[in-house]
């Protein structure tokens, strides 16, 4: 019986032996959570974030720049024989910041690195790198902050902060790390991608107390970080300073366009701010002042902006109506009625197409555009409105308005460019004719615009028929380089250039002798055309479109001064203005640019704070 | 010169064989374990453990050589003597003993430590095979069988009285051999059924267990027990027996909340659920399933840990050392350790099945029972199938009280079977 006895023991060895065997068979073979770099604690993926690119303007100058700065960080277990008084006294610290701050590092690991100070500038680490050797255990870091040398075009460029949490949990892939910096607006959102870089990743050895012990496998694993692209702008710094200071104390925009490449020189929305507020440590409390501002300075007016076109819209009637055949430059309205009267002036302003221009004729106007929607065979005025207003509608359209032109910044509105379905919404399906319609003509009524839309109507004047896409970057990388295609598309009107032509008299008149004498220059021939867009909550708004020279044009532009009334004494001297600083390289007209920097006009959020 | 011709040709080199690979694993990992592949030291080299483990070898030469001189008789003849003078060594140690890591088991020799607990197992062995070789003894008798269990279970009292629980626990293990030496199958029975509730008292809630209990008695009763034994004296014998294991049950509950530690309470509820306190208390385990795991079916090849490499996995070249070998050798490596394992208890069981003497066969079945115990513990710890017990890899763990201890314990029986032959 006890010889069986020898059995049970080795059978009992076995299967303690057998049992292991599977348990670890299970371990290292089976189960796949042992074996993931998550879990692999002695692997740590180390991400280096790259540098993000720089933005420069059209002559080189840095709109944006990376600012070196100092980050120190404190080991615990490594301080030894710290003199705290001094060290106090060095880094300028209260003997309170240090204590709470050292708890904080000891607390969290006596191992790791703890960030200890924020942000050095780089000649503050000058001033304290001699001092470092007395101070065991703290390190610093090089990080980078944005900076503005040029204090502006701030909607434009947009501002980087700490990802959204709803950016983060909605990531397509996973790149960001929470507290990672990410453009939240502007060219810094558009460009995003660009800007960037790519992440390097290291998988580093580290020990359990998270010291590191090299890299994994001699690197096989890792990638290199790429620095981020650098921007180049179409802007002129200079040009867009120059906008900033004369729409001091003034709401509205203004856009600059080149235009035979749709390259923007100057896109300013206003009253602005210093984009380097939204950079560095106060971040936070001053985008709330600037979120609370009645004026809504972080609003991009260029491009996001409700504004009627006014009599600027004129110009696409005039052209447009050529187009269609309905009226030619000789073509008179001397007689014909209208509902709309003029601004003082007489009958004989109807007498052709360059006086209408000149003197901004409503009743001109309103007959070019019943010509233009009543023109069908059609005999019921309701289905001679639809087919007019339907052509009208493409054509006009396609000078960009009631839709995006695709400029290179997010935010960008369509605004409103009326049709059928529109009317037919209002009035019931062919319940509307020409005369339920009529302010369209001059620019009123259903029509809405942006200024970067006016802009770019301006430089398709200048181009006799055809514009660029509007953007901003003109280069990426490098200089006229990289830039995405749609930007440099040819958008065609498919309105004939001497239709253009036909005009280009009664807008250099405009600035001659017309309602934009204000904006005349001596020696630089401007066209251009002034209006006043209806406001209900308070003054009219003064707008201002125009490019110059006659011959070659350079440079076309559009501006909206809010509650300026007049176009011609509001928006058309800044124009006026920018127009000779771009062609002569400097203001000649001193006086008069001062004169125009303190004009104030009464905003809503002013004759609020009266009130 | 006739001796050592005749020990030549009577050892057995298959189990010396066995033991120089199983040494040689040890020091090769003990070095892959303290490698630090940023300033990498010479394998000879003293400044660390797998240096020392190769002096420690050397005069575990020595100690061979020694043993293999001796009469064999000295082993019989002097097993009392050892054995009173281990416990009153071990005695002393409670008061003369230095303190690490709150246990007071090590003496220290000049720049040597040395603990004397490891070579109790040893002892006892030899005490406890004199003992039932004896012609008088039967297990059976529960007079023999209390001096027996006197002589296994005085060494582990002391030891715990050291505050080296792990240790004592080995002693458990003499159960094996007295199995085999004719002590009646229900004791080793009721152990195992009592281990069996141990764990699942500390997995379940122990009122489910009661529960479990007098169903299974009363399936018991009405479904395998013959109709014919369906008495009440059996009835109750079985309630009897439900009233015992329901005690041990509620007893467990107690002793693992009320009389325990809370460090090892800590160590018997990880065991239970590792991922409860994963950087806590379950850290231990938990890295080590990971550098094991993490191993895969081939390894990472030698001195290419990473978990084992920076000190994730904590004693990684003493108690678990098994861990180094999961990680760098894989499946294919952890297999064939527990294959050399399996192998030596079997040959020294197949060589004590072969003694002629009862005193050679119960010591070899006491070396055999005292290598399983420490594999059984040790891999199972690190595998997460035991709990926490610091007790080494025999041969391969770094530490030179357990290496000499093992070897003793390994060629004290070689010796003895080397004589084999001339027993009639």
């Amino acid at each position: 019986m006890l010889e069986s006895r020898k059995q049970v023991i080795l059978f009992f060895f076995f299967t303690i032996g057998i049992i292991y065997i599977s348990r670890l068979f299970y371990i290292q073979i089976l189960d796949p959570k042992y074996k993931s770099f998550e879990v692999t604690n002695a692997i740590k993926r180390e991400i280096e974030v790259p540098l993000r690119g720089q933005i420069y303007d059209r002559n080189g100058k840095l709109l944006v720049q990376n600012r070196e700065v100092y980050n120190m960080y404190v080991t615990p277990r490594e301080v030894e024989d710290l003199d705290t008084t001094r060290f106090c006294r060095v880094f300028n610290i209260t003997r309170g910041y240090f204590d709470s701050t050292m708890n904080d590092a000891i607390s969290y690991s006596k191992n790791r690195a703890s960030l200890f100070l924020r942000q050095l500038s780089k000649e503050e680490f000058a001033r304290v790198a001699d001092a470092m050797v007395n101070f065991k255990g703290f390190s610093f870091e090089q990080s980078f902050f944005r900076t503005y040398p040029g204090h502006t075009l701030a909607n434009a460029l947009g501002y980087i902060a700490e990802i959204p949490k709803e950016t983060y949990d909605n990531q397509e892939t996973p790149y960001y790390r929470k507290g990672d910096y990410i453009g939240l607006t502007g060219i810094e959102k558009e460009y995003e991608n660009e800007l960037r870089g790519t992440r390097g990743i290291k998988f580093k050895l580290m020990d359990v107390h998270g010291a590191d012990k090299g890299s994994y496998e001699n690197g096989k694993f890792d990638t290199t970080a790429v620095v981020g692209s650098d921007l180049y702008s179409s802007i002129d710094m200079e040009l867009q300073q120059l906008a900033d200071s004369l729409f001091q104390g003034k709401v509205g925009s203004i856009v600059a366009i080149e235009p035979k490449t749709g390259e923007i020189l100057v896109m300013g929305s206003y009253p602005t701010y210093d984009p380097n507020l939204l950079s560095g440590k106060a971040f936070s409390e001053n985008y709330l002042n600037l979120i609370k501002d009645p004026d809504k300075p972080t609003f991009n007016r260029a491009i996001s902006s409700f504004y009627r076109p006014g009599s600027t819209f004129k110009l696409v009637q005039a052209v447009v109506g050529q187009q269609q055949g309905v009226i030619d430059p000789r073509t008179s309205f001397i007689g014909s009625y209208s509902p709309m009267g003029c601004h003082g002036h007489g009958n004989h302003h109807m007498a052709n197409l360059n006086n209408a221009v000149q003197f901004s004729c409503n009743p001109y106007f309103y007959n070019v555009f019943r010509k233009i929607i009543n023109n069908s065979e059609h005999d019921s005025p309701f289905l001679a409105a639809r087919e007019g207003l339907d052509r009208w509608h493409n054509m006009v359209g396609r000078f960009g308005f009631g839709r995006k032109l695709g400029i290179d910044l997010p935010g960008e509105k369509s605004q409103l460019l009326p049709d059928i379905a529109l009317y037919d919404k209002y009035y019931g399906e062919n319940g509307w004719k020409f005369s339920n319609i009529y302010s369209v003509s001059i620019g009123e009524g259903e029509v809405a615009t942006d200024v970067l839309k006016l802009a770019n109507m301006a430089a398709i004047l200048a181009n006799k028929g055809y514009y660029i896409t509007p953007h901003l970057i003109k280069g990426i990388g490098s200089e006229n380089s990289g830039v995405r295609k749609e930007l440099l598309e040819v958008h065609q009107t498919g309105v004939q250039p001497q239709h253009f032509s036909a005009i280009y008299d009664g807008m250099q008149r405009v600035i001659e002798a017309g309602t934009a004498r204000r904006a005349y220059i001596e020696d630089i021939p401007i066209l251009g055309k002034t209006g006043t867009s209806q406001n209900r909550k308070g003054p009219d708004h003064g707008i201002f479109i125009a490019f110059a020279p006659r011959e070659n044009p350079q440079i076309a532009i559009a501006a909206v001064v809010e509650n300026g009334i007049w176009g011609g004494s509001s928006a058309g001297p800044i124009c006026s203005l920018i127009i000779e600083k771009f062609i002569k390289g400097k203001i000649e007209r001193r006086a008069f640019a001062e004169q125009v920097k303190n004009t104030r006009f009464v905003t809503v959020a002013a004759s609020k704070a009266a009130r | 010169m006739a001796n050592e011709i005749n020990i030549r040709r009577g050892i057995d080199w298959v189990t010396v064989l066995l033991y120089l690979s199983l040494v040689l694993i040890g020091y090769f990992n003990i070095y892959a374990a303290v490698y630090n592949p940023e300033n990498p030291i010479a394998i000879f080299s003293l400044d660390h453990s797998a240096g020392r483990q190769l002096m420690f070898l050397g005069l575990a030469t020595i100690l061979v050589t020694f043993i293999l001189f001796i009469d064999y008789k000295v082993y019989d003849s002097f097993a009392y003597i050892f054995y009173g003078f281990m416990i009153l060594l071990l005695i002393a140690t409670i008061f003369l003993g230095s303190d690490i890591k709150g246990s007071k088991s090590w003496i220290k020799l000049g720049s040597f430590s040395l603990q004397p607990a490891e070579f109790a197992k040893l002892v006892t062995a030899l005490a406890l095979s004199k003992y039932l070789s004896s012609q008088t003894v039967n297990l059976k008798r529960f007079s023999d069988l209390w001096k027996a269990a006197a002589l296994i279970l005085i060494p582990p009292v002391i030891i715990i009285l050291q505050k080296e629980t792990g240790s004592a626990l080995t002693f458990a293990i003499f159960l094996v051999v007295l199995y085999r030496e004719g002590l009646p199958g229900i004791y080793p029975a009721l152990s195992l059924a009592f281990v069996v509730l141990l764990i699942l008292s500390l997995l379940y809630s122990k009122w489910y267990i009661l529960i479990g209990l007098v169903v299974l008695a009363v399936i018991f009763y009405y479904f395998i027990l013959a109709k014919r034994d369906r008495k009440r004296q059996n009835v109750i014998r079985i309630a009897g027996i439900v009233l015992l294991f329901s005690t041990f049950t509620m007893g467990v509950d107690f002793f693992v909340n009320k009389v325990l530690q809370p460090h090892q309470q800590k160590r018997i509820k990880i065991l239970v659920d590792p991922d409860a306190d994963p950087l806590g208390a379950g850290w231990n385990v938990t890295q080590s399933k990971i550098a094991i795991g993490s191993g895969g079916f081939t390894g990472k090849g030698y001195l290419k840990g990473t978990q084992t490499k920076f000190d994730f996995v904590p004693e990684q070249s003493t108690d678990f050392i098994f861990c180094t070998i999961g990680e760098e050798w894989g499946f294919m490596g952890s297999l064939v350790l527990i294959g050399l394992y399996l192998a030596f208890l079997a040959r020294i069981l197949y060589l004590a099945e072969l003694q002629r003497d009862k005193f050679a066969r119960v010591y070899g079945y006491c070396v055999a029972s005292i290598i399983f115990f420490h594999l059984l513990v040790n891999i199972g710890m690190t595998i997460g199938l035991m709990p926490v017990i610091g007790i080494p890899l025999p041969l391969v763990s770094y530490g030179g009280s357990s290496l000499w201890s093992f070897t003793i314990l390994i060629f004290v029986f070689l010796k003895l079977d080397a004589h084999r032959s001339y027993k009639v």
